[in-house]
């Protein structure tokens, strides 16, 4: 989610990531903010994303994270997961036992 | 390749923390503020939103935990915790510190040490390429290596399963470089030698098999490394240069490398010589002699692909071949294959007995080491019971405080393992620059190397672990709301437990070695003011071999007597005589037969006396200080034309004729028939070791019975150091090119007294070494009493008890424990002391010296184990102690 956020978005800070999270969800998401943090890091030292002081909307320091070229490809690998993943539970609800026989 | 990236990018981060922290505050900070600006912009009011926008981000310190726990790394940085803390705590009790790493050092220094010996004898001997193939053939009926050459050429050409057989043959010689004659150790090689152990040269090139055509035509030799570097300077010109040895040309053709020392493991030849020309270096020819056994030893690589059974049956085969050929030479030829670096197995298997006994023996040292540390970490945990049961009642898991204990330790163990592994090596450097005897290229170069130093690690974490377990029980049974509460009072058992029945037994061991080696000094003591036969204060041995100087056949008797007389002319010099080999200086003795006359079977079975046989010239006894009990002593014209004669000693004359009286004027016959006269008698002596018994001995004059070999014996008051060169200048006046060693009787006598002085040494050093263990495991049974009972003992102070009763109550179990052991001990020591006596001179234990001695040592060793709990026992104060509970 935060990657594919990143992708549409370009480079956030961590309050503006988990407020788009939280308007993409339609607010159903909403867990503690804070965790994001630990999440942002692990990615980081994966190499997925990056980080670079800038300044926010209010003129403040913030860090703000932006997609690498190899999260992006993360992102693709995942999102390539995830569908197909999600195309054979689909496939599990769709079935019915007239198919079967 | 993602996750080693994010390990590499954990570790460093575990660096950079502090800048880290500093990143995440501000972080949050920022987004707490936008969160509480948009709560604003929403309508809330500026408390409640900034509450608003905290409750949404959740729990800050939790998030800050998980945070740290993803960056860095928490097990490293969680050690290093535990280290810091291992370090401020024992730096707080620095004898408990010292005690440990000592114990351990001594205890791992001592398994690095046998195991690099190990290691150089046995496990990794002979630096040459593929030795795990490498054999030497061993005669299947006795553990002997030796061969006849012609029996070598048979089994080197007609067996099909060894890839080529080499020969190798130890031998004595005189080198002349052209200045200062001396005598070197060679090896005579067959030709193809080098190339059969594949070792690769230097310098020049080395020994091949084309250079052997035939006796005496290959005259090369190839010098070891270490004889280049010694006697060469290691100048690359040496190569090429023609040197005398034994008064034969020899060219120098190469350098050996410098890992390859020969195929005996201790015994570094200087330089090689082809095995064809070894006529021209040994008293006799013995190539051509089927039946005669003097090639060291054979050895050789089985082809790959064949078995050592298969070898073995191939040689077997050849064996019988020859006894059917030649079977007036040997009768049994059978043979099986050995290692050739311990002279196959008949050192190899006495020294390997012993290198395991060595290493079952440092094994144990270092267990009782690490049960003396477990019961004095018990003593600790015992004592920090309480600041345990915090950590536990604060939360602490209790797999972090053991992981603390286990810390402190490993880090003990690693810093006596350092120190251990660090005197070990310096240990090992000595041993390899030690040379037991002086005359022989006799020693062992070891050098610790990657298996020794991975062992000595390994040896250091398992010990650190072994102790360090010893107190887990205590810690996983800490209840914290009881020690609190109550203060630790563990119960003080009655029973005898098996960790005290072990520091008994380990203090017996102690009571026994020390008991030894007190019996092994006094002995060896006692052996250097004994008489032996002769008196080695004042004399000076110059031996030498005449066949270095090119003498032979009657030039040998004519050389040897102007060369008495030579030396009877330096002035100071009371008398000069010679001997063939000198009485426990010399190995090498002649054995003789000796017959009653009236025995005419003359096999050895019928012989009255198997007797040592030395040849002297007339003034030996004299110069030798033997005293003639009876009779007359040889003069120069005793010689073949005149009638044998002999001077033999009271045992002799007891074995042979009866008693002493009925010797002088009788006769006795010789193996060869020879009726031999009687003339004179002297006293009984010691001649090759310094615990035999009484030995029947001969003595026969060097005309009548000839020797190149020549101990000239000469007795004078002058200062050693002057009569040394003045006998050199004597002897080389004559001859230049004849080596001489020259060294002063007393000295020369060292070499029997190795036996009983390396016995000596080495009860010492494991006296100590147990002595150690003894102490600290006194000391950790007693300060594991004393800090258990501490409550008890300052009430009792408080009511007023006296402090000889503390003492008894706090020392009185260790105490009783060190008696029980130590007379335990002593009674075994007296016992031992018996087998001592084949080694020692006259050991006996019953001796008021020694019994004193033990017990003196034994009480000490308490004094100083029970000082410092003593010490602490005394020195409670009730006051604080009962308020602290």
């Amino acid at each position: 989610m935060v990657l594919k956020t990143l992708d549409v978005l370009g480079p956030l800070h961590g309050y503006g990531i988990a407020r788009r999270i939280e308007q993409i969800s339609g607010d159903l998401l909403a867990v503690n903010q804070g965790t994001l943090y630990p999440v942002l890091l692990k990615l980081e030292q994966e190499g997925a994303i990056t980080s670079d002081w800038g300044a926010s909307e209010n003129n403040r320091r913030a860090r703000f994270y932006r997609l690498t070229r190899e999260g992006r490809k993360q992102l693709q690998v995942e999102t390539q997961d995830w569908e197909q993943t999600a195309a054979i539970i689909g496939r599990f609800f769709e079935v019915k036992a007239e198919d079967l026989s | 390749m993602k996750s080693l990236r994010r390990f590499f990018e954990r570790l460093f981060s575990s660096a950079t923390r502090q800048t880290q922290e500093e990143r995440l505050r501000e972080e949050i900070d920022e987004h707490i503020t936008l969160q509480t600006a948009e709560n604003l912009r929403a309508g809330l009011s500026p408390v409640e939103a900034r509450r608003q926008a905290m409750l949404k981000f959740g729990g800050v310190e939790a998030m800050k935990q998980d945070y740290r726990a993803e960056r860095g790394l928490p097990l490293i940085e969680d050690l290093l915790q535990d280290l810091r803390f291992a370090l401020r705590v024992l730096r707080k009790s620095p004898s408990f510190a010292a005690v440990a790493i000592v114990t351990l050092a001594v205890a791992i220094g001592a398994n690095a040490v046998v195991f690099s010996i190990v290691n150089a004898l046995i496990l990794n001997p002979l630096h040459v390429p593929h030795a795990e193939s490498l054999y030497a053939i061993q005669h299947g009926n006795e553990a002997s290596l030796s061969q006849s050459y012609p029996d070598y050429l048979d089994l080197r050409d007609r067996n099909r399963t060894l890839e080529g057989l080499a020969a190798g043959n130890g031998a004595q010689v005189g080198l002349d470089t052209g200045e200062n004659p001396s005598r070197a150790w060679i090896n005579e090689v067959s030709g193809n030698y080098f190339d059969v152990l594949g070792i690769q040269p230097y310098l020049g090139r080395l020994i091949h098999e084309s250079d052997e055509r035939g006796p005496n035509s290959a005259p090369y030799i190839v010098l070891s490394y270490a004889y280049w570097r010694n006697h060469f300077a290691g100048d690359r010109s040496a190569v090429g240069r023609v040197v005398q040895v034994n008064k034969h040309p020899f060219t120098i053709v190469g350098v050996a490398p410098p890992d390859f020392h020969g195929t005996l493991v201790f015994f570094n030849p200087d330089f090689y010589m082809p095995i064809v020309n070894a006529e021209q270096v040994e008293p006799q020819n013995h190539l051509n002699e089927r039946g005669h056994r003097w090639v060291f030893m054979t050895l050789g690589h089985v082809k790959p692909g064949a078995t050592v059974a298969q070898a073995v049956a191939d040689l077997n085969s050849i064996g019988s071949y020859l006894e059917k050929t030649y079977p007036q030479d040997d009768d049994k030829r059978s043979f099986t294959l050995a290692r050739p670096s311990l002279y196959g197995d008949l050192l190899g298997k006495p020294m390997r007995a012993f290198m395991t006994a060595l290493m079952l023996l440092a094994g144990l040292i270092l267990v009782a080491a690490c049960a003396n540390l477990g019961s004095l970490f018990a003593a600790r945990a015992a004592d920090r019971s309480r600041e345990v049961a915090l950590r536990l009642a604060l939360g602490a898991r209790r797999s972090r405080v053991l992981r603390q204990l286990f810390t402190e330790a490993l880090l003990l163990s690693a810093i006596g393992g350092v120190v251990g592994i660090w005197a070990s090596v310096f240990a090992l450097r000595g041993l390899s620059t030690w040379q037991p005897f002086a005359r022989w290229p006799i020693y062992l170069t070891v050098t610790p190397d990657a298996n020794v130093y991975g062992v000595a690690v390994l040896l250091t974490l398992s010990s650190g672990f072994l102790f360090g377990a010893v107190p887990v029980r205590q810690v996983l049974h800490t209840d914290p709301y009881e020690i609190v509460k109550s203060g630790s009072l563990g119960k003080v058992g009655r029973r005898l437990s098996v960790r005290e029945l072990a520091l008994v037994v380990e203090i017996a061991i102690c009571a026994v070695l020390v008991t030894s080696s007190f019996v092994a000094v006094r002995g060896l003591i006692r052996s250097l003011h004994s008489n032996f036969g002769f008196e080695p204060r004042d004399a000076m041995l110059a031996d030498t071999d005449l066949t270095m100087g090119g003498y032979s056949g009657e030039s040998v008797p004519q050389m040897q007597k102007r060369m008495i007389d030579a030396l009877k002319r330096i002035p100071g010099v009371k008398s000069a005589g010679l001997i063939d080999a000198a009485p426990l200086a010399s190995g090498g003795f002649t054995g003789g037969l000796a017959f009653t006359d009236e025995t005419t079977d003359l096999r050895p079975g019928n012989a009255a006396a198997d007797a040592y046989q030395f040849s002297i010239s007339p003034e030996y006894f004299e110069a030798a200080g033997t005293a003639l009990l009876s009779g007359r002593v040889f003069s120069w014209h005793d010689d073949k034309g005149a009638p044998a004669v002999a001077v033999v000693n009271q045992e002799f004359a007891r074995k042979v004729f009866g008693s002493v009286a009925k010797a002088m004027g009788s006769y006795f016959k010789k193996r060869d028939g020879t009726r031999v006269q009687v003339v004179g008698i002297v006293g009984n002596g010691e001649y090759s070791s310094l615990t035999e018994d009484p030995e029947p001995a001969m003595f026969l004059p060097i005309l009548q019975s000839p020797s190149t070999q020549t101990y000239f014996v000469v007795r004078s008051r002058r200062d050693a150091g002057q009569l040394v060169a003045a006998i050199r200048n004597a002897v080389h006046e004559l001859d230049a090119g004849q080596p001489l060693y020259v060294e002063p009787w007393s000295q020369a006598v060292s070499g029997p007294m190795f036996g009983p002085r390396m016995a000596a040494l080495s009860l010492g050093v494991l006296g100590a070494m147990a002595a150690m263990l003894s102490i600290t495991g006194i000391f950790g049974v007693a300060a594991y009493a004393v800090s258990k009972r501490l409550r008890e003992l300052g009430i009792r102070m408080a009511l007023g008890a006296q402090r000889k009763e503390v003492l008894q109550a706090a020392l009185g179990r260790a105490i009783k424990l060190l008696s029980f052991g130590s007379a335990a001990g002593l009674l075994l020591g007296i016992f031992a002391s018996r087998v001592l006596a084949s080694i020692v001179y006259q050991a006996t234990s019953r001796d008021p010296l020694v019994l004193t001695g033990t017990v003196l040592t034994m009480a000490l060793l308490g004094l100083i184990a029970t000082w410092i709990p003593a010490q602490r026992a005394l020195s409670v104060d009730p006051a604080i102690l009962l308020r602290e509970e």
